[in-house]
């Protein structure tokens, strides 16, 4: 035995407690740390007794009441009863409202006055654009289309403050609920987003661009793109959409568009009220270049309509982006 | 065309009728769905394709599904042998698992 220290001392040592746990001659947790086991769970007979009495006490209150079961029957027939004698009166109401309005083809019908007459006789030439309905809602009426757009944004804003969640927690367990219910890479699905968005996109940007030359318009093209978006994140997952598409990318790109259509619409406003000569050219109609500021706006529409689609899904879905 | 239309408002009532009338939510945000779809047709019948391009991507895509995911996160959506015996619950249970153990991973 070349050792320096003696039998007693080695045995004081860590190197002699980490020999035997290694050899497994002893546990050095065993009798330590142990947790002793828990004791059974035993109903004290007092607590029993009065939650047995309060539990017949509040079925005879609630449910074996002969008196309060009358009532809450009464209640109910004399409810329906009600709600069909409101039905009916509801009919009535509308109906006799409905015989009251002008018959259908008569010439001196409130609906033919000079307004809708001069829209469609000089519509052409004022707003340069084929489709008169979209000349109507973003020129003779752009204020307010203005207006909606920004009811939009608001309701996106206000939603936003209902439904984020900022804490890291939550978000976690948002994310688990989730997948509960989208199993992720999803193979029918993945095929056929693929097939379908890019059409979809395209077809979105037809109806804005030319909302002025057919049917469409900004506001029918932004929800088409918005539910193409919708497709896109169903298939494959936020963490794909959100390299194009965050929270501060819309709110950019809503701005923008807001602002522009502000700006435009008070240029051609002023120059509207002050009957001054509008610099902006017309174009020839039918061409894609026309109409002068409704090519623009209806963009500005588009972006906007679009944007507040996917927030408003993304929201619902995962209360932040 | 005048008997096409009469069809298309027919089942128009039907529709309306039927989504006050079917206990499930699922069902009636789908019958909600194809009311929609007439509507626009009808639209068209009636020489507005706006409002019909309009209502198909407004009233039958976006609406329906923001419906979904609202029934969703109230957990009204739910397989019929899964949900009352907690089965769903065990799932969640197993993937927040899942997750905690990969976010540890990750740090």
């Amino acid at each position: 035995m070349s050792r320096k220290l003696s039998e007693d001392e080695y045995r004081k040592t860590k190197s002699f407690r980490l020999k035997q746990w290694l050899d497994g001659t002893k546990d050095p947790f065993l009798d330590t740390v142990e947790m002793n086991a828990q004791k059974p769970f035993e109903e004290e007979p007092e607590e029993k007794k009065q939650f047995d009495q309060e539990r017949k006490t509040r079925l005879a209150k609630w449910v074996y009441n002969p008196k309060r079961n009358r009532d809450v029957n009464t209640f109910r027939s004399l409810y329906r009863v009600c709600a069909a004698l409101f039905c009916v009166f509801l009919l009535i109401t509308l109906l006799t409202a409905v015989s009251w309005l002008p018959t259908e083809g008569e010439e001196d019908r409130p609906v033919n006055n000079e307004v809708s007459e001069r829209y469609i006789e000089s519509g052409l030439q004022e707003t340069g654009a084929v489709n008169i309905v979209t000349g109507m809602i973003l020129d003779y009426r752009a204020f307010d289309t203005l207006g909606e757009s920004h009811v939009l944004f608001a309701a996106t804003m206000t939603v936003l403050i209902l439904l984020r969640l900022d804490r890291d927690k939550d978000k976690k367990e948002q994310h688990a609920n989730d997948r509960v219910y989208e199993p992720k890479n999803d193979v029918i699905l993945q095929t056929v987003a693929k097939i379908l968005v890019p059409p979809i996109f395209i077809f979105g940007i037809y109806v804005i661009l030319c909302g002025h030359l057919g049917p469409g318009g900004g506001f029918s093209g932004g929800a088409i793109i918005g539910a193409g978006l919708i497709l896109y994140v169903n298939a494959f997952g936020f963490a794909k959409t959100e390299r194009f598409f965050t929270a501060k990318t819309y709110k950019v790109t809503s701005f923008c568009a807001l602002a522009c259509y502000s700006l435009s619409k008070c240029y051609s406003f002023y120059t509207g009220a002050n009957e001054i000569e509008s610099v902006i050219p017309l174009g020839t109609p039918g061409a894609i270049l026309s109409s002068g500021l409704i090519f623009v706006l209806n963009i500005c529409v588009g972006i906007v309509v679009a944007g507040t689609m996917y927030t408003f899904y993304v929201m619902f879905r995962k209360g932040g982006y | 065309m005048q008997i096409f239309t009469c069809i298309l408002l027919g089942f128009l009532l039907v529709c309306a009728i039927s989504v006050s009338l079917s206990k499930n939510l699922l069902n009636s945000v789908l019958i909600y769905m194809s009311y929609s779809l007439v509507m626009s047709i009808i639209w068209i019948v009636l020489e507005s394709p706006d409002l019909a391009i309009t209502e198909a991507a407004v009233g039958a895509g976006v609406t329906s599904i923001l419906f979904f995911v609202t029934l969703k996160k109230i957990r009204a959506i739910m397989d019929e042998d899964e949900g009352e015996d907690g089965t769903q619950d065990e799932e969640l249970k197993k993937i927040k698992e899942e997750e905690a153990k990969g976010g540890e991973e990750n740090e």
